[in-house]
């Protein structure tokens, strides 16, 4: 006799598919992406997730936010496990019926799961992965990931980070992924289109969604969707889509905000602000928008 | 009829005809002919099932778990560091209680690197909650497999299950096989139906967060399981097995030569071939020995060991692993069975050793010469060459 299954019920809380009562932070941009992400993909949709906070605050058993089939397994290997499930749905005959979705944090993406990810895409698997990206290891307590940009401040870069973000789009771009996307909770109705139109193709598709930390970026809770604007605003976080490697769609700017006015509002870029050294590292920063810029072509005119 | 094959591909053979619906590997010697043989029988549409080329062990061990949460039979093979790689997906994969069956073509473990034979590989995840059944000879690697999937996929069992070959011996080795046919292995081994899944129809999450007023139970409920339900169904599946293929199977342990015995030998794997040689020459000169063959290695068949080896004298406890730092793994275990099992009486003295390591030949001499000399030792290495050693200590 099994008598303690590990898996939990679903609540019959409410009518969406993520529910609340989680343990998510406040102003959280995380939980807020996920729920998005998971209302324009629908019922028929399996979740496979990486270690982190979305798994640790939406499971706790006998607890469960998801009301479709979720599968969390380790830190690293969505990629993998989602693998498995696609190949299990096409000896069923029912790969086209269901999406899969593969998710994963800043560090289970770029760091410790992206040998996965980079095997699920080169098989060409039909799933849709996706990197919630809050920028560093919050789970943990806010250490330094791969995507944690120039001069951050964690509790393992206390000097600042001394690199640039690792450019995951470029990498899955690299990979073929017939659909790569970057995407904004304060945007939902852009992102939702952008989960529709990836599982709408067949293939793998990578879509990164900047995820707001209060707690790692020392930001006030209420300014999660203002900070998550400013970042697109400043060119810091640019909105784009490729279709089979082609650029085709580009969220265009009337004009650029400051740099500063995006850093100003987190504690974790503070003393980029009020130094020297940061104002060089600021200067570094709005070099990188300038490319940013001229790549994606974000200006009007 | 019996075909003359290598180990390897009866085995990959023996698991097409239990047909897993997804099948992912990586290579790594002297595992890869299995996977390569089941990848030729799927592009000869002998099997139907997916096969994965994935990036790691870690990632073959974990899409195999995909697949079984996705409610389909799955099948995996690896050796040594792809085992190792795969540890922590291996208990993952029994916590989350899927039936995932593989073989572990043993191999030593790194450094300095080996691809020949021992089973150091497998005693470092024996505490993860898998079903260990160690095969002799090819048939009997063959047999278990047919065995494996049924124990497993046991709606009571809900575990994995591990077939245990010792690398090149015999997944090189040749030898003639027998095949049952194919609608005696789809009666024995029914269609596998999850008894819970990913399904968008009745939505579940499995791994979720579990803390301390839960985790515990967990264990405690794999525990029940392997010390209830698999000690009960081992046996059973064994005796089934030997009705239906009418092949013996023998479940725990073999006996071999034990009745009367006053010294006996326990091992396990195909070093037991070896030992029964040498059991019979020494019988052969009138000595009363024989051989305790350990086949399911977890569940640890305690009582049933310290039941069949009680009456000799001298048990003689043959490791091809070690715990560095105490003893040969399973004389450890031998002897921790007769201090839990004997209510205290005094049971026969026990001696270990150590043999075959990275793949060291194990000859009958040597084992007859444990016999001859009775020495009362912990941890004897067999064969070592002092020469050899170098500048390490």
């Amino acid at each position: 006799m099994i008598e303690t299954n590990i898996s939990s019920n679903v609540s019959q809380y409410d009518k969406t598919l993520f529910v609340p009562g989680h343990t998510a932070c406040a102003g959280c941009g995380q939980s807020l992406a996920a729920k998005l992400v998971l209302e324009a993909a629908g019922k028929n949709t399996i979740v496979v997730n990486n270690t982190g906070c979305l798994e640790v605050f939406s499971t706790g058993y006998p607890n469960t936010s998801w009301k479709v089939p979720f599968i969390h397994s380790l830190f690293e290997n969505a990629g993998a496990v989602s693998t498995g499930v696609e190949s299990a749905l096409t000896h069923l005959g029912i790969n086209d019926k269901i999406n899969i979705i593969a998710q994963a944090g800043d560090g289970g993406f770029a760091d410790i799961g992206l040998q996965a990810f980079s095997g699920l895409w080169e098989r060409g698997q039909n799933i849709l992965t996706i990197c919630y990206d809050n920028e560093a290891y919050m789970n943990t307590g806010i250490q330094k990931s791969g995507l944690t940009p120039l001069g951050t401040i964690t509790t393992t870069s206390p000097s600042g980070n001394l690199k640039f973000k690792k450019d995951l789009v470029e990498i899955s771009l690299a990979h073929g992924c017939v659909y790569v996307a970057t995407a904004s909770v304060h945007l939902p109705v852009e992102l939702q289109r952008k989960v529709k139109k990836a599982l709408s193709m067949k293939g793998p598709k990578f879509l990164h969604i900047l995820s707001p930390c209060p707690l790692g970026w020392k930001s006030d809770t209420s300014l999660s969707i203002e900070i998550a604007r400013l970042a697109v605003e400043t060119g810091v976080w640019p909105l784009f889509e490729y279709e089979n490697g082609s650029l085709t769609n580009v969220r265009k700017l009337k004009k650029l905000v400051d740099v500063e006015e995006y850093l100003k509002l987190q504690g974790r870029f503070k003393h980029l602000l009020d130094t020297e050294d940061g104002k060089n590292i600021v200067e570094q920063w709005k070099k990188i928008v300038e490319q940013k810029v001229k790549k994606y072509n974000l200006l009007e005119n | 009829m019996k075909q003359f094959l290598e180990g390897a591909v009866a085995i990959a053979r023996t698991v097409a005809m239990c047909k897993p619906a997804v099948i992912a590997a990586y290579p790594i010697t002297p595992q890869t002919h299995i996977v390569e043989e089941l990848a030729n029988l799927i592009a000869a549409k002998k099997l139907n099932a997916e096969f994965v080329n994935v990036e790691s062990e870690h990632s073959a061990a974990s899409c195999v778990l995909g697949a079984s949460a996705a409610g389909v039979r799955v099948y995996s093979s690896t050796s040594s560091q792809g085992l190792l790689l795969m540890a922590e997906v291996l208990f993952n994969i029994a916590g989350m209680r899927l039936p995932v069956v593989m073989c572990c073509v043993n191999r030593a473990v790194s450094a300095p690197i080996n691809i020949w034979n021992d089973q150091q590989d497998i005693v470092t995840v024996r505490d993860a909650g898998i079903i260990l059944l160690f095969a002799e000879d090819i048939q009997e690697a063959c047999d278990l497999h047919i065995q494996a999937f049924k124990i497993a996929e046991d709606k009571d069992i809900m575990l994995p299950v591990i077939v245990n070959i010792d690398g090149f011996i015999l997944s090189h080795g040749f030898e003639p096989v027998e095949f049952p046919a194919q609608d005696l292995v789809d009666k024995f081994v029914s269609n596998y139906e999850a008894p819970y899944k990913l399904d968008v129809d009745n939505p579940m999450t499995f791994g979720p967060l579990s803390g301390p007023e839960y985790y515990l139970e967990t264990r405690y409920a794999m525990q029940k399981t392997m010390e209830n339900e698999v000690m009960k169904k081992i046996q059973a599946v064994a005796d089934d097995f030997t009705k239906n293929f009418g092949r013996k199977s023998f479940g725990f342990i073999e006996k071999y030569k034990t009745d009367d015995a006053e010294t006996i030998f326990v091992s396990m794997g195909s070093i037991c071939g070896t030992i029964k040689e040498s059991v019979d020459d020494l019988r052969n000169q009138g000595e009363k020995v024989g051989l305790v063959r350990v086949i399911t290695y977890r569940p640890f068949p305690s009582k049933i060991l310290v039941n069949s080896l009680n009456n000799a004298k001298k048990i003689c406890v043959i490791d091809k692993s070690i715990s560095l730092g105490l003893n040969g793994i399973l004389f450890t275990e031998i002897s921790a069975a007769f201090y839990s099992n004997n209510n205290g009486k005094n049971f026969p003295k026990i001696s270990g050793y150590v043999s075959g390591l990275g793949g060291r030949d194990v000859s009958k001499e040597e084992i007859i010469d444990i016999f001859k000399q009775n020495k009362d030792v912990e941890t004897e290495f067999l064969g070592v060459n002092k020469e050899n050693i170098g500048s390490y200590i």
